[in-house]
C-alpha cells in the first residue's frame, strides 16, 4: 500500500449526515470482480442531481471528503471504501463513522478523521475556496488560515498508514510464528492438515 | 484442575498463534471456504502483490450465489451459457483464479456442487474444533458441528488466503439453553425463529452463541445446521454446538473426514471440547421448547416473529417509539393490516431452499406435506436442493416425483431465491413463504415480501395458497 503521511488538497465540502453505504456505492455495482472502476458508481444517486458537488469542476479530483455524522453506516460492503479510493479520496473528515466502514477504509489506505461538528462547519467554509491538509505526523487538520484541529488515531492504524504497511504484509512478517504453530499442530492434531479427498 | 472452560474458549485457545498486548490475537484458520462473490478482489490483491495462497490444502472453492438453478448443460452435455453477463464474469473469474492459485475447487458442473454451507459439512471439510471462515455471513452454520465458524470481508479473505490467519479480538459468550421435546409440526427452524424473536436481531451482537440443552442434543446435524445458520440473524457472528456422538456419526466416512487411526485420535480430541461443568458465560438465555409452536415472520426484520396461530401485530402495541415506527414501515412494505390472522395471508410464491433449509431432511419434511396434494392455483413453488448430492439423494428417494406431481418446480442446486443475485426472484409487491434466513427489504427482489418459515410450513403454504399451520396437515386435515 502507498504510505499516507499527509493528505493535502481540495476537499469536497459536503457535510451530509448518515451517508450510508448504498449512497456511497449502490448495490447494483456489487457484481464487479475488481476493486478498481467503482469511482464511476460512487455517489451515483447524489450525482443524478444537477449542480452536485461531485461533478463540480472546482472539486474534481479532491483527495479529501468532508461529511456529517455517522458516515458509512449500513452494510459491511468493502465496495464503499473501494469506490472512494477509486475516486481518489484518501481522507474523509466527519464527526463520526460506522465502525465497519472505518475498518474497511483503513484496510484500503483511507484515513478517517473524527472532528467535532464546529470544526467540520469551519472546514466546509474553507474548502469552498481553499485546500485543507490532513497531517498524520502531527495529527492535525490545518488550513491556509491558521486553523489547526487536532485529532486522535489508533496508534497501530496510524503506523500502518504512515509506513504503507498493509495488514497482510505485517502478518506475513510473523511467518516464523505461523510456521511454528503449524508444525506444533501437525504433531498434535494431524487430521487437520490433510484431507482424504 | 485447570479453570473450567467453554467450548468457545477451548477452540479459541487452541488457535492462538500470538497474542498482542491489547488482547488481539493472531488466530490460525483451519478451513477456508471460497465462493465467487467475495473472492475476486482478494485474488486480485494477491496477484498485485505477488503473493501465493499459503495453504491451498485448507481451502475449498465452490460457486453458488450467481448460478441459475435451471439446467446447466444441454442434451449433449455441453455447458449452457449464463445470460447475466456480470454473473457469468464472476463465475468465470472464480474458475480462472482457482486454476491460477491451485485452490481445490468444486465446479458448477460437478455432482458435489452446492451452497458453500451445505457442501462444507457434507464433504467432511467442516470438522469439530476447527476455525472455519468464508466471505459470507451464514458461515455461522458450520458451528453446528462444533467448529468456530464466521463470515469475513473481502480484505480478510485475502488475509486468510495469504497467511492462513486473522487478527481477532475475543468475543463475549452467550449460552442459549433449550430444554424439552418439540411438539408435532415444530422444527429446528421454528426453534431458531423463536430464539431470534426472543433475543432480538441485535441480541447476540458481540457474542458467540453456544446452543445447549436437551432439545439441541436430540436434534440431527441437519437440524442443528438450521439453528446455527441463523445465529447471524440474532446478531451473533458465530453459533456453536458441542460435538457429540451424533456429530461423529454424521462425519464418519465423509469424503474429506479423517480416516483410520487419525479418525480415532480426532474423535478422542473432539470429545474433550464440550464446555466444562462450571464454565461461565457472559449471558445465559433459557428457553422452554414445549412453548414453541410453528412460527414465522410478519415484518422485515428476522426478529419480527409470530406463532402461526397469531395475527399481524398492531405497531401501536410496541413499547418503544423506534420499534413502533419500524413496525409501521414494515407493515407498509409488507402490505399487511394489523389484526389479520397470519393464516389469512395469501402467497404467490413459495421457496424451499437456501443454506438454512435445503438439506435432505428439509426436503423430506416438505415432501410429506406435498405428497398426494397439489400446489394452489396462482402459486409458484420452487424446491432447490442445497447441493448436487442432496438432489441425487432426494431423487433416489423419489422426492422429486412427489414435488413435481404436486406442481412444485424441481431445480438445480444454488442460493436461488434466497437473494436476488440470480434469475430466481420474487416480483415487486408479491409475497413469498420462504425457508431462507433473511426477510430484509428487497432481499428476494426489489419490493418482494418475505415470510420466513420451516420447509413443512412452506409446503403447506404452497398447497393452501396462504400461510398455514402445518399441524393441520400433520393431523390429516386440510381445513
Ligand atoms: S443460500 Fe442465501 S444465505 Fe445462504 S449463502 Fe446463499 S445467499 Fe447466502
Amino acid at each position: 500500500m502507498q504510505p499516507v503521511k499527509q493528505v493535502s488538497g481540495r476537499a469536497y465540502p459536503w457535510g451530509a449526515k448518515n451517508v450510508d453505504t448504498d449512497v456511497i456505492i449502490p448495490a447494483h455495482w456489487l457484481k464487479t470482480v475488481t476493486r478498481e472502476g467503482l469511482g464511476k458508481g460512487a455517489f451515483e444517486t447524489v450525482r443524478a442531481e444537477p449542480g452536485n458537488i461531485f461533478d463540480d469542476p472546482r472539486y474534481a479530483g479532491s483527495p479529501v471528503l468532508i461529511a456529517g455524522d455517522n458516515f458509512g453506516c449500513g452494510s459491511s460492503r468493502e465496495h464503499a471504501a473501494w469506490a472512494l479510493a477509486d475516486l481518489g479520496i484518501t481522507a474523509v473528515i466527519a464527526p463520526s463513522f460506522s465502525d465497519i466502514f472505518s475498518g474497511n477504509a483503513f484496510k484500503n489506505g483511507i484515513v478517517t478523521v473524527v472532528l467535532p461538528q464546529d470544526a467540520i462547519d469551519r472546514l466546509i467554509e474553507v474548502a469552498k475556496t481553499d485546500p485543507v491538509t490532513v497531517d498524520l505526523e502531527t495529527m492535525t487538520v490545518t488550513t491556509p488560515f491558521q486553523d489547526r484541529f487536532g485529532f486522535d488515531l489508533d496508534p497501530f492504524r496510524r503506523q500502518c498508514l504512515m509506513e504503507g504497511l498493509d495488514e497482510i504484509g505485517l502478518t506475513l512478517a510473523r511467518d516464523a510464528a505461523i510456521s511454528g504453530y503449524e508444525a506444533k499442530v501437525a504433531g498434535e492434531r494431524p487430521w487437520l492438515a490433510k484431507r482424504a479427498a | 484442575m485447570a479453570n473450567p472452560q467453554t467450548l468457545y474458549e477451548k477452540i479459541w485457545n487452541a488457535h492462538v498463534v500470538e497474542k498482542r498486548d491489547d488482547g488481539t490475537c493472531l488466530i490460525y484458520i483451519d478451513r477456508h471456504l471460497v465462493h465467487e462473490v467475495t473472492s475476486p478482489q482478494a485474488f486480485a490483491g494477491l496477484r498485485a502483490n505477488g503473493r501465493a495462497v499459503r495453504r491451498t490444502d485448507l481451502t475449498l472453492a465452490v460457486p453458488d450465489h450467481n448460478l441459475p438453478t435451471t439446467p446447466r448443460v444441454d442434451a449433449q452435455g455441453n455447458e449452457l451459457p449464463i445470460a447475466d453477463r456480470e454473473s457469468a464474469t464472476q463465475l468465470a473469474t472464480l474458475r480462472a483464479n482457482v486454476a491460477e492459485f491451485g485452490v481445490p475447487y468444486i465446479d458448477a458442473l460437478a455432482a458435489e456442487q452446492g451452497i458453500v454451507h451445505v457442501v462444507g459439512p457434507e464433504q467432511g471439510f467442516t470438522l469439530p474444533g476447527t476455525t472455519l471462515v468464508c466471505g459470507d455471513s451464514h458461515t455461522a452454520a458450520h458451528g453446528a458441528l462444533g467448529a468456530l465458524a464466521f463470515g469475513i470481508g473481502t480484505s480478510e479473505v485475502e488475509h486468510v488466503l495469504a497467511t492462513q490467519t486473522l487478527q481477532l479480538a475475543p468475543s463475549k459468550s452467550m449460552e442459549i439453553r433449550i430444554e424439552g421435546p418439540l411438539g408435532p409440526g415444530v422444527t429446528p427452524k421454528d426453534v431458531i425463529l423463536h430464539v431470534i424473536g426472543r433475543i432480538g436481531a441485535a441480541g447476540g451482537t458481540g457474542y458467540v452463541i453456544e446452543y445447549t440443552g436437551s432439545t439441541i442434543r436430540e436434534m440431527s446435524i441437519e437440524g442443528r445446521l438450521t439453528v446455527s445458520n441463523m445465529s447471524i440473524e440474532g446478531g451473533a457472528r458465530a453459533g456453536l454446538i458441542a460435538p457429540d456422538d451424533v456429530t461423529f456419526a454424521y462425519l464418519k466416512g465423509r469424503p474429506m473426514s479423517p480416516t483410520g487411526a487419525e479418525w480415532d485420535a480426532a474423535v478422542a480430541w473432539w470429545r474433550g471440547l464440550a464446555s466444562d461443568a462450571g464454565a461461565t458465560y457472559d449471558r445465559t438465555v433459557l428457553i422452554d421448547a414445549t412453548e414453541i409452536v410453528p412460527s414465522l415472520t410478519w415484518g422485515t426484520s428476522p426478529e419480527d416473529v409470530v406463532p402461526i396461530t397469531g395475527v399481524v401485530p398492531d405497531p401501536e402495541s410496541f413499547a418503544d417509539a423506534s420499534k413502533r415506527a419500524a413496525a409501521r414501515k414494515s407493515l407498509d412494505y409488507m402490505g399487511l393490516t394489523p389484526g389479520t390472522a397470519m393464516t389469512d395471508v395469501t402467497v404467490q410464491h413459495v421457496f424451499i431452499g437456501s443454506c438454512t433449509n435445503s438439506r435432505i431432511e428439509d426436503l423430506r419434511a416438505a415432501a410429506v406435506i406435498a405428497d398426494g396434494r397439489h400446489v394452489a392455483q396462482g402459486v409458484r413453488a420452487l424446491v432447490v436442493p442445497g447441493s448436487g448430492l442432496v438432489k441425487r439423494q432426494a431423487e433416489a428417494e423419489g422426492l422429486d416425483r412427489i414435488f413435481v406431481d404436486a406442481g412444485f418446480e424441481w431445480r438445480e442446486p444454488g442460493c436461488s431465491m434466497c437473494l436476488a443475485m440470480n434469475p430466481d426472484k420474487v416480483p415487486a409487491g408479491e409475497r413469498c413463504a420462504s425457508t431462507s434466513n433473511r426477510n430484509f427489504v428487497g432481499r428476494q427482489g426489489p419490493g418482494a415480501r418475505t415470510h420466513l418459515v420451516s420447509p413443512a410450513m412452506a409446503a403447506a403454504a404452497a398447497i393452501n395458497g396462504r400461510l398455514s399451520d402445518v399441524r393441520q396437515f400433520v393431523s390429516g386435515e386440510t381445513r
